[in-house]
């Protein structure tokens, strides 16, 4: 404690409690409106459930693009949603499992969907292109890898789940 | 760092007289609840106000979630309250607070009454009162059908029949708000939507100004 005794005016102390008392009520108010608000940051992600799209058998090594549909549940608007990917056997009889989002800006990307570049994965909105193997080629605009989809085979059946960027497999 | 921002404004725009304006003024004996309790009456005037921003905040929050729309409209309501974190907090302080702000606005009203406060030269500022308390029982009665449920419905259903019986331009009034003279649907609860966010609120604040600007400009009225 310092010698000499702080002294704190009257005007000082009411405009501290005011403050203080005002902050506290507005933080009571603000608080559950800004929860409500950023609730949809906070939610954890649904884990995607795998769905069965393709015979194992009709999938070749060369990349072929399956539609399949998910129930998707938007907040209190349900609906069906088509999802795509590039499918196909590598070299060593493993399936690889594309998603045709562009890593640029998220336009679609289609394999052989140039003229110019024939195995290539194209995309029209910037020329972005990828290798077969979906890793982006140097010098156009993406700049990671293809993401893929998580994938699982059960009885000659091929089951996708959800797409992940390719540190994460 | 706060001060050397406000300094930092203060020098190139001189905002300092803008708000010693507004938050200098004396708070008259008669008025203050330290010297006579009874003056507690005073703060009717001031609780609407703070109801109201409530309301406003509490309103512009919920928009995030509702949506105006017949199929919708209730899905959404249910969704915030259900799903959504504190989402019955942020809908209770709206649905309590528009009761409350109807409370505290006749309490206000009985007040200027009782005390004859309302005489010249403050006669214009109870017009205005007079147009906010109109302007509130519309923003709740047009947003008591938002959530779109049966209670709102049969709401709308009987306020819309009693608006057709005005004489005259009776069927032309509930035409207009309800959007068709015959269905209360989709139309009336877009209208009504847009009415209590967008129409009713800009009248309302509006208004709010004026009614503080002529407070300030006259004073507060003397003692009884």
């Amino acid at each position: 404690m310092s010698e000499k005794r702080k002294q704190v005016s009257r005007r000082q102390f009411l405009n501290y409690t005011l403050t203080g008392v005002g902050g506290f009520m507005g933080a009571a108010m603000l608080a559950p409106m800004v929860r409500f608000a950023i609730d949809p940051a906070l939610q954890t992600s649904a884990q995607g459930d795998f769905k069965a799209v393709a015979q194992v058998d009709e999938i070749t090594t060369e990349p072929q693009r399956i539609d399949w549909t998910i129930d998707q549940v938007d907040a209190w608007y349900e609906s069906e949603v088509t999802k795509s990917a590039w499918v196909y056997k590598t070299e060593d009889g493993d399936i690889l499992a594309l998603s045709p989002v562009c890593k640029h800006l998220g336009c679609v990307v289609t394999w052989q969907g140039s003229e110019e570049y024939q195995d290539q994965f194209f995309c029209p909105c910037h020329d972005g292109r990828y290798y077969k193997d979906g890793v982006n080629v140097p010098n156009t605009p993406p700049a990671a890898a293809l993401d893929v989809f998580q994938h699982k085979v059960e009885d000659g059946t091929l089951y996708l789940g959800k797409a992940v960027p390719r540190e994460e497999l | 760092m706060l001060q050397k921002i406000y300094d930092w404004i203060d020098e190139r725009v001189d905002i300092t007289p803008l708000w010693r304006d507004i938050a200098d003024h004396e708070v008259p004996e008669h008025v203050n609840p330290a010297h006579h309790f009874s003056a507690f009456v005073y703060c009717f005037g001031g609780l609407t106000f703070f109801v109201t921003v409530i309301q406003v905040l509490s309103g512009m929050f919920l928009t995030m979630y509702y949506v105006p729309d017949i199929e919708n409209a209730w899905k959404s309501v249910y969704y915030l309250q259900t799903e959504v974190a504190h989402g019955q907090i942020v809908r209770g302080m709206h649905h309590w607070g528009a009761s409350v702000v109807i409370v505290m606005l006749f309490l206000h009203t009985l007040r200027v009454f009782f005390q004859g406060a309302y005489k010249k030269p403050r006669e214009l500022n109870w017009m205005v009162g007079v147009l906010i308390f109109f302007v509130m029982l519309g923003l709740g009665l047009t947003g008591y059908l938002l959530p779109w449920d049966n209670k709102a419905y049969f709401a709308t259903q009987v306020t819309l029949e009693i608006a057709e019986g005005v004489p005259f331009i009776g069927e032309a009034t509930k035409t207009l708000l309800a959007g068709d003279p015959e269905i209360v649907g989709a139309q009336t609860l877009t209208r009504f939507f847009a009415i209590h966010v967008f129409f009713l609120p800009a009248a309302l604040f509006g208004l709010m100004a004026a009614h503080f600007i002529m407070i300030r400009k006259q004073g507060i009225s003397g003692p009884l």
